[in-house]
């Protein structure tokens, strides 16, 4: 399912085209064809196991693909793009001796050779980013010692701060509450626009995401569907994608899809997506 | 304690306390540790098929101990440490055969395991010395990246740092720190040396330069007090390096753990 | 049958015990190592080795039992690294480090100790490097005494402990505490270690926990089959090894036997790339 054309008046930045990823012996992903726009918010819906994370790592370059190629910015998709990544998972140990504005910095030099000192450049990006993340007041801790929220807000710095043209963020709304899920989107709704830089966010749930997206990618069965809310969250859509019967419930203004019928052999009635 | 037979001793203490120390903030901070104590161990079968083949112990020390960092980096990047453990078997067994093939006595192999810091000639100070020279040259280019891909591999690989490529230069600088160790403080305590005093100084320290400044200090003064308390005992110096070591451990935790107590009241 | 077991093999006094125990440990040790591989804690399995070598080393100066000493080194130092690491599953790795090092600074000092006040000579070498040939017959009934009480406390614990190995959390919820499962495992390890090492070296002490384990886990979808698989494959291992090492004495010119380690070694890779190569072929057809 294409997703022609991009958003008027917008150039395209990645160009995900016919990917093909297999894992073990096993096809995870397969005719996978998307566009993403330069400054685009876009969400990559999913629920667990159905191959975001693995799409994801193919924009980076980081899995090999079977089949199709990934353009980043006008070139074949390899690592070091300008694409900043926020993985699902870091742990840093407690006991690091490398404080939060060190970590950052090391998205703009952090490959490169060498002891020369950090030039004022990078010093001066890295308050920058920390204080557009609000994150000012924790740039001399020690990452170890930060909770896991906070490590993420800094992972996000950390991606910001080589100035890329795509952030990839791998489900960051996962084990957040109702408002922090609204303040992290909050704030990369904000962020995106400053730093004129697209999104591309994965999430397992539609719903919050519904008011700031420009367009969603949904995946299911390895394969996936786009375009905007309205095209793509729709019963038929869906139900074409998952391969069974899916209904799409308005409630209070927010989104819910409902996966299987009562009744149907096979499926079993569940919310899967809010 | 400095009479002219002292000397090397000193002289080499010093050198390998510092690349140690160096070395060993990284060995922690990747964890690396279990590499970190097999490959001195490869060396030491290397020392052993170097005294059957009449070459010179050394050669055989950097020669497995560098064929034992690139084995670990091939093939260990998943179940690192069931292959760390079976290189390590590997290398032992092939040093206990290589000895009974060559039949050498055992005040040889306590040396190599145990080591011999008041037998060190001068020849072997200069070669720890460019030794030194070099994985500290090594260590200074690869430094951003390498801390970077401590972090978070995934991270690092994503911004296009080549993280295979540093974790085989890395190993093999683990490999040239245990091999000029490895004759002077033996294979038992080169790793006692490169876990206990950077892992002491990354619970102290704040940033990375000064976490890999401590480091060096910590085993400076761990090789150094363990010199000394072995002249005035005549009790073997890898008793004094591994108790100091895991003494400098155990201060430097209690010491953050009541730094941070302090801090959130 | 004379090409195979050279002549003397069964009649060797040395050679009846070597076999007995070393089977006996292999197939504690094997047993135990398909929980280490899943655990994660070769290193660990590895450095109690040389903690145990250091309660040898006082044991000979004090004239007490070896085993007792490897034992109570080894139980000492497992509980250390666990206390130490058990906090911050990360740390766990410095903490076996330190602990490793000291002790092998401490077997340095003892074995100094017992080298001056005996004069005699060849410890380093036999609690290195072991020998099942050197083992006296006295040993075999305690020794089998150990190796039957780890195997039923492993047995008795296999299910909270593969719990709370595989998911800690998972675990906690049903009521398992992950911090004793795993003080109750450090201590089954030591004393498998402490066993093995006393009895057929360090060496091979870390051989027979992981090669044969990670053998089997590479064969095996279910854990009752590595495990027997495991066991299967360690007794082997030392059978075969023992078996080479004795005739190697009569193949070689000069007359001179492969150590008993680097043969049993020689098997356990064997199994382990025979292991390896044939997961690879299944899974390239699967």
């Amino acid at each position: 399912m294409g997703c022609e054309p991009l958003p008027e008046g917008r150039r395209e930045l990645v160009h995900v085209h016919d990917v093909e990823v297999t894992l073990g012996g096993r096809t995870v992903l397969r005719d996978v064809d998307f566009r993403i726009a330069e400054g685009e918010f876009v969400g990559l819906i999913g629920t667990n196991g159905s191959g975001k994370t693995t799409l994801l790592r193919a924009i980076l370059g980081l899995q090999p693909t079977s089949g199709g190629e990934v353009v980043v910015a006008g070139r074949e998709g390899r690592r070091g793009g300008p694409v900043g990544y926020v993985p699902q998972r870091v742990t840093f140990d407690h006991d690091v001796p490398v404080r939060v504005a060190d970590f950052v910095a090391l998205g703009v030099d952090g490959t490169r050779l060498g002891l020369a000192r950090r030039g004022r450049g990078v010093r001066e990006r890295v308050d920058e980013v920390l204080a557009s993340l609000e994150l000012g007041a924790l740039a001399g801790r020690r990452i170890g010692a930060l909770s896991g929220g906070e490590q993420q807000r800094v992972l996000m710095a950390h991606a910001l701060a080589s100035r890329p043209r795509l952030l990839l963020l791998d489900e960051p709304l996962a084990n957040l509450d109702l408002p922090r899920v609204h303040e992290t989107i909050a704030v990369l709704d904000r962020v995106r626009r400053s730093e004129g830089v697209a999104v591309l966010l994965s999430a397992h749930e539609i719903g919050p995401l519904v008011p700031v997206m420009d367009r969603v990618v949904y995946v299911a069965q390895g394969r996936v569907a786009c375009g905007t809310t309205g095209e793509v969250v729709r019963p038929e859509v869906l139900s074409a994608l998952y391969g069974h019967h899916v209904d799409v419930l308005n409630v209070h203004g927010r989104v819910v899809v409902v996966e299987g019928e009562p009744g149907d052999p096979g499926a079993h009635p569940e919310v899967v997506v809010r | 304690m400095f009479e002219p037979f002292m000397v090397n001793a000193w002289l080499a203490g010093t050198l390998v306390a510092v690349v140690s120390g160096a070395v060993g903030l990284f060995v922690v901070e990747r964890h690396r540790a279990f590499a970190a104590h097999a490959i001195p161990n490869g060396a030491f079968a290397g020392a052993a098929g170097a005294t059957l083949v009449g070459a010179s112990p050394l050669l055989g020390l950097v020669v497995f101990a560098v064929a034992s960092a690139l084995g670990v980096a091939a093939l260990g990047r998943r179940r690192n440490d069931v292959v760390t453990a079976l290189a390590l078997v590997t290398m032992l067994a092939l040093g206990a055969a290589l000895l009974a093939a060559s039949g050498a006595y055992e005040p040889a192999i306590d040396a190599l395991l145990f080591g011999q810091v008041l037998g060190v000639s001068r020849g072997e100070v200069v070669a720890l010395a460019l030794l030194v020279v070099g994985a500290g040259a090594v260590l200074a280019l690869v430094f951003r990246p390498l801390l970077y891909s401590s972090l978070s591999e995934e991270v690092a690989a994503a911004r296009g740092v080549a993280v295979r490529a540093l974790d085989a230069t890395f190993l093999v600088l683990v490999a040239m720190t245990a091999a000029l160790a490895v004759p002077v403080v033996g294979t038992l305590l080169t790793f006692a040396l490169t876990v206990g005093p950077p892992a002491a100084a990354r619970a102290l320290a704040r940033g990375a330069g000064r976490a890999l400044a401590l480091a060096a200090a910590l085993s400076l003064a761990c090789v150094w007090a363990a010199i000394a308390s072995a002249y005035l005992s005549g009790w073997p110096i890898g008793f004094f390096v591994g108790a100091y070591a895991a003494v400098e451990y155990v201060v430097a935790r209690a010491a953050s753990a009541w730094r941070e107590g302090r801090a959130r009241p | 049958m004379h090409w195979l077991v050279e002549p003397g093999f069964w009649s060797n006094p040395v050679v009846g015990p070597a076999l007995v125990l070393g089977a006996v440990v292999a197939a504690v040790s094997a047993a135990v190592g398909v929980v280490v591989v899943v655990r994660g804690q070769s290193f660990a399995g590895h450095a109690l080795t040389d903690v145990a070598m250091a309660g040898g080393a006082g044991a000979s100066l004090v004239g007490a039992s070896p085993l007792l000493g490897f034992l109570l080194a080894g139980i000492v130092g497992g509980g250390s690294i666990e206390a130490a690491g058990a906090e911050r599953v990360r740390d766990r790795d410095v903490a076996t480090g330190v602990v490793l090092g000291a002790a092998a600074g401490l077997t340095a000092l003892l074995l100094y100790f017992v080298s001056s006040s005996t004069s005699a000579t060849g410890s380093t070498q036999s609690v290195l490097f072991g020998s099942v040939f050197t083992v006296s017959r006295s040993v075999v009934p305690l020794g089998v005494a150990v190796a039957a009480a780890t195997l039923v406390t492993l047995f008795s614990v296999r299910r909270p402990l593969l719990l709370s190995s595989l998911s800690p959390e998972l675990a906690a919820a049903r009521g398992v505490r992950p911090r004793v499962m795993g003080l109750v495992f450090v201590v089954v390890l030591a004393a498998s270690v402490a066993l093995s090492a006393l009895v057929i070296g360090a060496i091979l002490s870390t051989a027979l926990l992981v090669g044969p384990a990670s053998a089997a886990l590479r064969v095996s979808r279910g854990l009752v089959g590595a495990t027997v698989g495991a066991i299967v494959a360690g007794v082997a291992s030392v059978e075969l090894g023992i078996l080479a090492s004795y005739d190697s004495f009569y193949w070689s010119a000069a007359h001179r036997s492969v150590p008993v380690s680097a043969c049993v070694v020689g098997v356990v890779l064997v199994e382990v790339a025979a292991a390896t190569v044939w997961s690879r072929w299944r899974r390239g057809r699967g």
